[in-house]
């Protein structure tokens, strides 16, 4: 008869140990190390410290591992991590003008003071999968021999030759000194932290930025992608991508100067875009601002673009798309929160349904009576019924 | 706060509203007052400020400038974005009314007709289904609807029906004031035609005051006993409704009457 | 799990701890109304009740003894999973008895055994806002809560009268907290809507996704929507409970064989158990 439900802790204990085996694969082929995830599948691990929110490059390849790839999963890991670290300082902001840099292009000029550096771009390779990599083997774009000095070594060599070492201007500067760029936002007072305080509407920028900052690359892409195709009118430009080393600094009140933690990585976007002007102001661009650890470029740009269009009630725009709507887009663009309420759809729901049970056969019971009072349901039902026996019955036959 | 000032009968005073979103993009200037039982029209092409000025006066768009004074049924008057909020909300879904000209932005289109009209009863407190659901069903017998329409849903109804039906929804707590826009908007020719004269007669016997926004001025001459003129953001002409529309003034309004097809 | 030297007690450090308890006593000082509060990532996803998790860490101390239920039992693999969770990152006393419980965190019942003053209840809710189905935007519905603009919850109960002559809500039954705010009782049965009204022990409520903590503080008037002319009611079974005969319990109902054949049982396992334990007890006593 009725078995009660029991042996919850076996099963958990069971299916954890399946995972565990299922994640190693098959134990003939070789663990892959975290540092082999963080040197040779860098992009997964800079995804999963920007949406996670951590830069450490170590804990993000191993939350990777750990999640069998899956990156959702490995941010949920590095979040969850995250939530119990001690704060004991607040950095001084990072400052991108003096970055170190990789990568830096502008769409927006043919060719910009410092010019254009592509870095180690996706851009303009064929994507054409490359059979020597499946081979075990070397691909012959990396492989060089030892009389060619490799990119990265040159550029290292460089930044300590520092003979160029004037930073590179920000291309919106250009901008700004005529005057051709809204001032749009100031900071008064101190930033809002998400992580401390919870998101209040209307939303600040700078709690937008930070919203969006760690919001799934994704959905962000979508809604980056809808206010090209005509739900948003934002007119973009990229005006400037870069990507590079900055230095961290905290400010020692002892000491009374800033100290320098260290280099991260990180990649920025400025996107220009159009604003018609209105009665107080004449017509000049405004922008949006995307960044991320690592190199992010395209979750960057998608930031960029929706940041502006979160900017549409400020500026007074009629706000009527998807993306220009504060509260549809932050409160959804979290993938651990979002990833978390769809998928606890698994959790049991007996109660409830048990409840909705008991009402929809209540309301047909209600229904039938009705019906078997209007004479209704009687008549369809023989003929229901007779058909039914005239089926099977010419089957037989 | 300066104390508001509002001429003895009059049941609204606008004073100098101003609402500006671009040069001469809004209304700026407009200076009327309501009596109780008028029907008063803002007459203009789209695009002179009629809408945006509607909408300051439904309290959903605080002006930039100026005053909006109603006198409330116990005879206090007020600017009505001089009180809080909770007060001007409550005025808007009791004392004011509005009729928009989409039925289905006035309307709750998901629940059944009995429903829309209950819930302005429901939100000031009528707690009893049979009473609620009884008024309901008479205020469908007054807008000219079958009442056993009571439990469809708004989908089912032509377009004509669910302005009706709006009507029914916005009156069923007897409001003093109801705007109005383009309530005839939108729909066929004959349709308009018997809305109008339900509109007419439910205003003489509910003794409503009524501001319409229209851009047709045959509706206009039917219902309103007095309008405004509006053309790019500003009132160029106001008075009677025959003295407007056989006696224009303003270059403008002989414009836009001589533009009309007199039948 | 980690090394649990790694982590503070009960999993959060000190001062989230602490903002949530602050939180708390806002919540309880303003019974039904959502206070915003930071809430932190939790090893558990959003949806299974991290914010009853978050509220659970918050107000457990050393000498505590924890009951965790998911549908009313205490064997659901949720249960299991946040009960072993507080069982290694705080080593508190953990049980399946609702009596020896200072805490017990539930997710969609309360107990049927009613709770003492020295006990607290806490519920992991994962859509608090009563309103949400109705109004989308947040600073919409904040000012409808500010306003005691609550009319329109009755348009949903009007709705089911008028279409099947009762109100058909059965879970997550909202109800109106010390005669201010209307309030989600998170989804639990409407069958325990009644528990919460006077109830003796602190009920707190727990969103983590949706950053909100309210609460019912003990002996508070709550009470569900309804008309005066249909008043609240609560389900009820044709069938007592296979196992231990209760005739006034929430029953679930279990499919037993390919044939579809059903029974129903309690859902709440403690009770249900009790319950079969006094029978064999007073039979063998019989047969001594």
């Amino acid at each position: 008869m009725y078995v009660a439900v029991k042996g919850g802790e076996k099963a958990i204990d069971e299916a954890h140990q399946f995972l565990a085996e299922k994640r190693r694969g098959e134990t003939r082929i070789e663990a892959l190390s975290a540092e082999q995830i963080s040197q040779q599948l860098g992009l997964g691990v800079d995804r999963v410290m920007t949406e996670g929110s951590l830069y450490d490059r170590e804990l993000a390849a191993l939350a990777l591992k750990q999640a069998m790839g899956d990156s959702v999963e490995a941010i949920f890991l590095l979040r969850a991590y995250r939530t119990t670290l001690p704060r004991f300082g607040t950095s001084t902001p990072i400052e991108t003008d003096a970055m170190r840099v990789e990568r830096r292009i502008s769409a927006t000029y043919k060719d910009v003071p410092g010019g254009q550096a592509l870095g180690p771009t996706f851009d303009y390779t064929h994507r054409l999968l490359d059979f020597a990599l499946l081979a075990e083997g070397e691909s012959k774009l990396t492989h060089h021999d030892s009389s060619t000095q490799s990119v990265e070594s040159k550029l290292a060599d460089n930044a300590e030759s520092s003979v160029n070492d004037e930073a590179y201007q920000r291309v919106s500067n250009f901008l700004r000194q005529e005057a051709l760029l809204k001032e749009q936002f100031k900071l008064s007072g101190k930033a809002v932290d998400i992580t401390r305080e919870p998101l209040k509407y209307p939303c600040p920028r700078d709690g937008r930025l930070q919203t969006l900052a760690r919001a799934d690359e994704g959905f962000l892409i979508a809604l980056a992608y809808s206010t090209q195709r005509g739900y948003g009118r934002t007119h973009p430009f990229a005006g400037e991508i870069r990507m590079g080393y900055v230095e961290v600094n905290l400010f020692i009140e002892e000491l009374g100067f800033d100290l320098c933690l260290g280099e991260i990585c990180v990649t920025e976007c400025d996107m220009i875009n159009q604003f018609a002007g209105n009665e107080q102001e004449p017509p000049q661009f405004t922008s949006g601002y995307g960044v991320s650890f690592g190199f992010c470029e395209r979750k960057t740009m998608a930031m960029a673009l929706v940041d502006r269009s979160l900017q549409a009630e400020e500026l007074g725009e009629v706000v009527d798309t998807p993306a220009a709507q504060a509260e549809f887009v932050l409160s959804h663009c979290d993938n651990v929160e979002a990833s978390g309420f769809v998928s606890h759809l698994k959790l049991p729901h007996y109660v409830d349904f048990q409840s909705e049970l008991a009402l929809v056969r209540k309301m047909r019971e209600e229904f039938f009576d009705s019906k078997e009072r209007e004479g209704q349901v009687t008549s369809n039902d023989t003929d229901l019924e007779n058909s039914l026996t005239e089926q099977t019955g010419a089957s037989r036959a | 706060m300066k104390k508001p000032i509002l001429e003895e009968n009059a049941v609204l005073s606008v004073q100098s509203c101003q609402k500006l979103y671009g040069i001469n993009r809004g209304c700026q200037d407009i200076n009327f007052d309501l009596y109780p039982g008028e029907v008063l029209g803002i007459v203009g092409e789209s695009g002179s400020g009629k809408s945006t000025l509607l909408n300051c006066l439904s309290g959903n768009n605080q002006p930039d400038h100026g005053a909006i004074i109603y006198r409330d049924s116990v005879g206090m008057a007020q600017d009505i974005y001089e009180m809080n909020e909770a007060r001007r909300r409550l005025l808007m879904r009791s004392e004011f009314g509005i009729v928009k000209q989409n039925p289905k932005d006035g309307l709750r289109m998901r629940v059944s007709a009995g429903a829309n009209i209950g819930e302005r009863l429901m939100a000031v407190g009528d707690r009893h289904y049979g009473d609620i659901r009884t008024k309901a069903g008479d205020w469908l017998t007054q807008v000219e609807m079958p009442k056993d329409r009571l439990d469809d849903m708004p989908f089912e109804f032509s377009g004509g029906m669910q302005q009706r039906l709006q009507i029914a929804r916005v009156l069923v707590t007897r409001p003093r004031l109801v705007l109005m826009d383009e309530p005839t908007g939108g729909l066929d020719v004959s349709v308009q035609a018997k809305l109008l004269d339900l509109i007419r007669s439910l205003v003489s016997e509910l003794n409503l005051s009524v501001i319409m926004v229209t851009h047709d001025l045959a509706v206009a001459r039917l219902l309103c006993d007095r309008l405004l003129v509006m053309q790019q953001s500003r009132v160029i002409e106001q008075g009677l409704t025959d003295q407007v529309l056989d006696d224009p003034q303003h270059p403008y309004t002989q414009l836009l009457v001589s533009s009309v097809l007199t039948p | 799990m980690p090394n649990q030297s790694e982590y503070n007690f009960a999993y959060l450090d000190e001062q989230s701890k602490r903002t949530i308890r602050r939180g708390l006593l806002k919540a309880v000082a303003i019974p039904g109304h959502q206070v915003p509060f930071a809430g932190r990532e939790m090893p558990m996803p959003y949806g299974w009740g991290t914010g009853g998790v978050q509220v659970t860490a918050s107000i457990l101390g050393a000498d505590d003894c924890l009951k965790v239920i998911d549908q009313g039992s205490d064997d659901t693999t949720n249960a299991v999973s946040i009960r072993r969770f507080f069982d290694k990152t705080a080593l508190v006393e953990t049980t399946t008895d609702t009596e020896a419980a200072t805490v017990i965190q539930t997710r969609h019942r309360i107990p049927e055994q009613p709770l003492t003053n020295n006990q607290i209840l806490v519920f992991q809710v994962p859509i608090p806002e009563p309103l949400r189905f109705i109004e989308p935007s947040e600073s919409e519905t904040m000012k409808m809560h500010a306003l005691e603009e609550y009319g329109v919850m009755h348009v949903k109960l009007y709705e089911d009268i008028a279409h099947h002559g009762h109100i058909a809500t059965t879970y997550a039954y909202p109800v109106h907290v010390n005669g201010r705010y209307v309030m989600d009782p998170s989804p639990i049965p409407k069958f325990d809507n009644p528990k919460m009204h006077m109830s003796d022990a602190l009920l707190l409520f727990g969103a983590g996704r949706e950053k909100r903590l309210y609460a019912i503080p003990p002996y508070t008037d709550v009470k569900s929507l309804d008309f005066d002319d249909h008043p609240f009611e609560i389900q009820q079974w044709d069938q007592s409970c296979a196992l231990c005969g209760c005739e006034h319990s929430f029953l679930d109902e279990v499919i037993v064989n390919d044939e579809g054949e059903r029974m129903f049982v309690c859902s709440d396992s403690h009770f249900c158990q009790q319950r079969v334990n006094a029978k064999l007890n007073m039979s063998e006593a019989v047969e001594v």
